[in-house]
């Protein structure tokens, strides 16, 4: 980096957040920004990307990136690699940082202090926030601020994100490094040379104990050590209590998601019914309003609709977050996880995936390694889903008698229960398979720290469950909703021929496809009707249950479920209808889904691959289902 | 899980005489426990998930270094894996297995709680 870099020509001065997990940098990201931030992928990898912008006192504009945590430059995972790379300015697509924050918990400076040897080694212009100054002050920790920038030969900061007051030092700071670098820079005065490379072991350790010796000098251990992370631990780190408290906390968080996001998700989709209906009722029939209710305004309704789970869902994993607790809950369940080949942190995303995948595979965030994210994310839409509920309660009140199992047991409720538990196994079966076949003798050390536990802050939480809910609404609505069009395209059009006597669907493309797969389908004991009918419930599974009424003719789709529970017990045999369960359990049946995880992994190979995968285990189970049922005279 | 003095099974190296004779792996250490790290990294033996090297840089980077204090707050339920260990101040949570690269002396007791509680088990 000899080069002189002109700073203020080219825009505002963009200045990169740097700094060790669990270290506020998000708090004082968010305390800088407002809502002046967007979330997006970095180019071309699954990382996330944190940008906003600011204003200091002086006036000047100033574009702040919010990297990946790290302990080190030495890059371990892709998230490291792209806080490495944009630190050293070769980011193919990011502009080069004109300043470096390097984020530390005051209360806990070992590691970061050996971040900043390094970080300096860049020879970019580099500034030490130290955060969370006022807990290390409550709890008696000394820090000579002037000793330490002396020692370190870089600026010292005290930050307090949380307090609205708490930034004025750091933002007075970057006003006077900004005018530093517009003076280097009209003068011509280049920056430091690039003396990085990537440590060894013993430079690691050269560079820890010259971070002691600044310690001893400038930092006095606290007087008050935090005795309530270890009182608070010996309780939720205990092998037993403390996995009983993590299962009850993962109860009720399932159980809020479940039950508080319905009333919201009924009157969200009240409110696009009604929308509908309005529309229907204001304009003529015809194609044009047919794709306005039909296509755009069902389409936007099925992707709002999911709003209230996530809120709920990020709210949960936030403020866990924020308390510190995921690292404990990873702890907790490493073991059990590990022995599908899954990382201790995959158990929430997998647990939420229950109410839907959507938010389930956005939790994955969570989840630092990139591996372990995408195996958690492939199995995630085997978890039983809320969506799968209505198909599999009118094929089980059609075909399942309703009688006691030993007495204690209804036989309906124990084939529900069997098909939840088909899809955890799959789900943990196909982790394992993924894990030792296909990423074979790759497996990610765990090693985290635990932080010190913090009470969240009530405005940091609602910002970042705020980022997400935004983040979800742009990022999966693009492709969501054309999805939907797609598809709506599909079922309607060419219309039905004068004195049709079938269902219109049957005369659409979507008809057209199912007749022209049928001959695929017959092995697996599926008929036409069930074909088509899969066809519109791409868009969701629910969608099937309306669409079946629609095929059978029964009309009135969900709310004539009677009618159309009597009219497939006539049509379907046993087998027929123990394979469609047996298919519901691992088809790929919701574009939603699929559409997130082409925006959560920034690539179209994981969905195909997801798609591909999901579709041969339905049509193998299936087939297997079927030719088993019907060998035993269920045909 | 008592902790026995096993020389024999100290990987061979360099530097192996510079390391005390009570030192042992981590990964044999159990809960109260407290020692000092005396080695970080295999030594030139081989790991079955990193690359030595590897390991032995993510180990220091997370606080273990030669001369740090250890001990052992928390195990988990099965195998008593993974195990949270605090080092000088702060804590970190680590697999048995990757513990088994940090070599550790002057194991005692932190407390009489301790003793007992290793009695028990």
């Amino acid at each position: 980096m000899n080069a002189v870099t002109p700073v203020l020509q080219t825009g505002a001065p963009r200045m990169a957040l740097v700094g060790n997990p669990n270290c506020g940098k998000t708090a004082l990201f968010n305390a800088l920004t407002g809502s002046r931030q967007k979330v997006a992928n970095y180019a071309g990898v699954t990382v996330e990307r944190k940008e906003g912008s600011f204003t200091t006192p002086e006036g000047r504009r100033v574009q702040v990136l919010d990297l990946p945590g790290t302990y080190s430059l030495r890059a371990r995972s892709p998230d490291e690699e792209v806080t490495r790379d944009v630190v050293l300015g070769r980011f193919k697509g990011e502009a080069e940082p004109d300043l470096l924050v390097c984020v530390a918990d005051a209360t806990n400076l070992r590691l970061v202090l050996r971040l900043v040897l390094e970080l300096k080694q860049v020879g970019r212009p580099l500034l030490l926030a130290l955060n969370m100054f006022d807990i290390a002050k409550h709890r008696g920790i000394e820090i000579d601020v002037d000793r330490l920038a002396a020692e370190l030969g870089v600026p010292v900061v005290p930050t307090v994100a949380v307090r609205k007051a708490g930034t004025v030092d750091l933002l007075k700071h970057i006003d006077a490094q900004v005018v530093d670098l517009a003076l280097a820079a009209a003068q011509g005065v280049s920056q430091g040379a690039n003396t990085w490379h990537e440590p060894s072991a013993e430079e690691v350790r050269a560079t820890h104990r010259e971070a002691d010796r600044i310690i001893k000098l400038a930092v006095r251990p606290p007087t008050k050590p935090d005795t309530w992370t270890t009182r608070l631990d010996a309780v939720l780190l205990n092998p037993v209590a403390g996995l009983l408290i993590l299962l009850t906390v993962l109860f009720f968080m399932f159980q809020a998601v479940f039950t508080w996001a319905q009333p919201a998700m009924d009157g969200i989709k009240a409110g696009f019914d009604a929308l509908a209906a309005w529309v229907n009722g204001a304009m003529p029939d015809g194609i044009l309003r047919s794709l306005i209710t039909d296509g755009i305004i069902a389409g936007v309704g099925s992707i709002v609709v999911f709003l209230p789970q996530i809120v709920i869902l990020f709210t949960f994993i936030i403020l866990l977050e924020d308390f510190g607790y995921m690292p404990r809950a990873a702890f907790l369940m490493d073991k059990i996880m590990g022995g599908a080949g899954l990382h201790g942190r995959a158990f929430i995303p997998l647990l939420s995936s229950f109410a839907c995948a959507i938010p389930g595979i956005m939790a994955t965030r969570v989840i630092d390694n990139r591996r372990d994210r995408l195996a958690t994310i492939m199995v995630a839409p085997l978890m039983t889903c809320s969506a799968r509920i209505p198909v599999y309660t009118l094929i089980i009140s059609a075909f399942v008698p309703d009688r006691p199992v030993a007495g204690v047991f209804a036989l309906q409720g124990l084939v529900m229960f069997g098909l939840y538990a088909a899809g955890i196994l799959s789900a943990l079966l196909v982790a394992f398979v993924m894990r030792r076949l296909v990423w074979r003798g790759t497996v990610e050390p765990f090693l985290m720290e635990l932080p010190a536990y913090k009470v969240p802050d009530a405005k940091n939480v609602v910002m970042s469950v705020w980022t997400r809910a935004k983040a979800f609404l742009q990022r999966a609505g693009t492709t969501i909703l054309s999805i939907m069009i797609l598809i709506w395209f599909l079922s309607s059009f060419p219309g039905a021929p004068e004195g049709a006597t079938e269902p219109a669907i049957d005369y659409s493309i979507a008809g057209m496809i199912g007749h022209w797969l049928q001959p695929l389908v017959a092995p697996i004991g599926f008929n036409w009707q069930m074909t088509v009918a899969l066809i519109p419930g791409m868009a969701a599974r629910e969608v099937a249950v309306a669409a079946l009424g629609t095929v059978y003719a029964v009309g009135g789709g969900e709310e004539n479920v009677t009618a159309l529970m009597d009219t497939l017990g006539h049509s379907w045999s046993l087998a027929t209808a123990l394979s469609f369960l047996a298919w519901y359990i691992f088809a790929p049946q919701c574009a939603s889904t699929l559409a997130v995880v082409r925006r959560e992994t920034n690539s179209l190979k994981w969905p195909v691959i997801m798609f591909v995968y999901m579709l041969t285990l339905a049509y193998l189970a299936s087939l297997a289902t079927y030719h088993v049922a019907a060998s035993l005279g269920w045909a | 899980m008592h902790i026995s003095p096993r020389p024999a099974d100290l990987p061979a190296g360099p530097d192996h005489e510079t390391v005390p004779a009570d030192a042992r792996p981590l990964s044999r250490a159990a809960k109260g426990e407290v020692g000092r790290v005396v080695r970080v990294g295999l030594n030139g033996a081989l790991h079955d998930s990193l690359d030595p090297d590897e390991l032995e840089r993510r180990l220091l980077e997370i606080g273990f270094v030669e001369g740090a204090r250890v001990e052992i707050l928390h195990e988990g339920l099965f195998g008593r894996d993974p195990i949270a260990v605090k080092v000088d101040d702060m804590r970190v949570a680590l697999r048995r297995r990757e513990a088994e690269a940090i070599l550790v002396t002057r194991w005692q007791p932190a407390s009489l709680h301790a003793v007992a509680e290793d009695r028990r088990s």
